[in-house]
């Protein structure tokens, strides 16, 4: 899969790029600013990018513009943000733009190369990944619909999903078999009326709606 | 409290004759008021060595206040000025004994107590004698010509006692600034421990263990490779535990989002991490000058995270915006009220460091709510940031 890389610290770009590719990902272009992010995202051949959120030249935000831009222009294109710190803003405003197939992370999470790379390959696919803090901190709204319609455990079952993990790591996780899950799942789709689709677009649009997008 | 301009510039047009003549009236009929607050304070403070002379303080204190902010307003219209600051505000809600204590230590409170003693006598004598003469049309003349000179005469009498002079204010702005900067000063030390420490017994004892972690896998990849697996594993989880510190020590200092999105959009992030619903608006058209918007920005992280712990709320809402030179922001809720503004070190912390830009705040909290705190800070806003991502050059 080729990607698109964006890191203005040259140690970690080079990091990045040597993870990336050992699990068997390419790296089309590895940028480090904003102008040059944009006319690599310009690139047919970009499959998905992994995105710093903090480059030149403002040092603000503007990796989180350039992947919101870069999703109008080529509606659905699979973005990894990843930055030093997470908020909950940065997240609705980021999977606001477009159903799916976004990933916004602690560049801590890297660490863990297995997981990081599947996360990638799971944006790259149309599903989301939204880091564990952003989760915590979203479920801590606990008095808000829809999450007031859900069980505990149901709501659980919707951070491991938002988190980006499949049933068979959310009942791992949880230490129930994957059968429950599934009905966890049902019970979540049902209460939050979500129309029968394909089974990703409607785990995609639980967590939108539980980030209230 | 900002300076205020000097009172003595003529802002609007002095009274009339016949309303100066109205205004001795007056003065003649707040002789009694005047006489009774006077008795009340003077016999109140003498026996309030004996806790006796209170419920008379209680009651004279007031009156007095209220009868030299009615001749304050009669001077200033008799000499077309702008009414000139009175005593200091008392906060809503405090006990009786230190509202007293306040007084006792505002200097305005002696300037009143003597100028009702100037006003029983030579005052009332001046008006008493001038609305004889008026009343007796006989003297029509000395009424047409010697309203002006008479009631402008006892107007700057009264004002020497009931307004302060340029120096006595400038004096006042000194020790407000002495006060507010030392306070400033104070809070930045402790700031930088707060941090030193923060570092010290976090990241910095983090990274210690990870090298401690790493040294010891390194001498178990020889002899035990499952051991120094392990190791490595530990070396990982301690990174991120101290990352996740280094994250909160940023935010503490200066949090990535104020300085990404402005005060608008970090309090939007704030209000995002509550677990209540808090309704964000604002019309700010520009951004306040960086420290301003930061003393701010973590008032109202303070007056939200009250809200969050305290109050018992179901909503709460954030109001900002700009005007006539003043940024305002209004934190509110529908808690139970009866919030304490000045309980806690966090909301004094942050108080103090919006003093030093002449910043106020004001805390109405009944008991039974909603709690309203109001934050005001004189400020500049700068044009509009042109969007960061200029990406298309």
């Amino acid at each position: 899969m080729r990607l698109v890389l964006a890191e203005d610290s040259a140690l970690l770009r080079v990091g990045l790029t040597q993870l990336l590719e050992s699990r068997g990902f390419e790296i089309l272009h590895a940028v480090d600013n904003a102008a040059a992010l944009d006319e690599a995202l310009a690139d047919p051949a970009a499959e998905a990018a992994v995105l710093d959120v903090r480059m030149p030249p403002t040092f603000t935000d503007e990796g989180l513009r350039a992947a919101i831009t870069a999703r109008e222009a080529r509606p659905g294109f699979p973005v990894m943000v990843l930055s030093q710190y997470v908020e909950a803003l940065y997240a609705r405003e980021l999977f606001a733009s477009g159903t799916g197939a976004v990933g916004y992370l602690l560049k801590d999470r890297v660490s863990d190369v297995a997981e990081f790379a599947e996360g990638v390959r799971r944006v790259a696919s149309g599903g989301t990944v939204l880091d564990p803090e952003v989760v915590a901190a979203v479920m801590a709204r606990r008095h808000e619909e829809p999450l007031e319609r859900l069980t505990p455990r149901e709501r659980e079952v919707l951070a491991q999903m938002a988190e980006g993990r499949s049933n068979a790591a959310i009942a791992q996780r949880m230490v129930v078999t994957e059968k429950a899950v599934a009905k966890h799942i049902n019970a979540i789709f049902t209460k939050l009326d979500l129309p029968v689709d394909e089974d990703d677009h409607r785990r995609v649009r639980a967590v939108l709606a539980w980030l209230r997008v | 409290m900002p300076v205020e301009p000097a009172p003595r510039a003529p802002t609007a047009r002095s009274a009339s004759r016949l309303r100066m003549t109205g205004y001795a009236a007056l003065q003649v009929l707040l002789f009694v008021p005047t006489l009774l607050a006077f008795v009340l304070c003077a016999v109140g403070g003498a026996l309030s060595l004996v806790v006796l002379g209170l419920p008379l303080l209680a009651i004279g204190m007031p009156l007095l206040r209220w009868t030299a902010q009615r001749h304050r307003v009669m001077a200033a219209r008799c000499l077309g000025i702008e009414v000139p600051p009175g005593p200091r505000r008392t906060p809503p809600g405090e006990p009786l004994y230190g509202r007293l204590m306040l007084w006792a230590r505002d200097p305005m409170t002696w300037r009143e107590l003597a100028w009702a003693l100037a006003s029983i006598t030579i005052g009332f004598t001046v008006s008493l004698a001038f609305l004889v003469l008026f009343l007796g049309i006989v003297t029509g003349l000395v009424w047409w010509y010697g309203t002006e000179p008479i009631m402008r005469g006892r107007a700057r009498l009264d004002l020497m006692f009931l307004a302060y002079g340029r120096t006595e204010r400038l004096e006042q702005r000194v020790a407000e600034l002495t006060e507010t900067r030392a306070d400033v000063v104070d809070h930045a030390a402790a700031e930088l421990r707060r941090i030193e420490r923060d570092l010290h017994d976090g990241a910095q004892a983090r990274l210690v263990a990870l090298s401690m972690s790493l040294g010891l896998a390194e001498e178990a990849f020889a002899t035990d490779p499952e051991r120094a697996r392990a190791l490595v594993n530990d070396a990982r989880t301690t990174t991120s535990a101290a990352l996740t510190d280094l994250r909160n020590v940023v935010r503490g200092i200066h949090p990535p989002v104020l300085a990404d999105r402005g005060l608008a959009g970090a309090v939007q992030a704030l209000a995002l991490d509550l677990p209540l619903p808090v309704e964000v608006e604002a019309s700010l058209p520009g951004r306040p000058p960086a420290p301003v918007e930061s003393a701010l920005y973590f008032t109202i992280a303070e007056c939200l995270a009250n809200i969050g712990k305290h109050s018992g709320a179901g909503n709460a809402w954030v109001l900002m915006r700009h005007r006539d030179g003043i940024l305002q922001a209004i934190v509110g809720d529908d808690g139970a009220g009866g919030a304490d503004p000045g309980a806690g070190t966090g909301m004094l912390g942050v108080m103090r460091r919006l003093a030093a830009f002449d910043g106020t705040m004001t805390v109405a909290s009944p008991v039974g709510g909603p709690t309203i705190v109001t934050l005001e800070v004189p400020c500049a806003l700068s044009s509009p940031k042109t969007a960061p991502s200029s990406v298309s050059d």
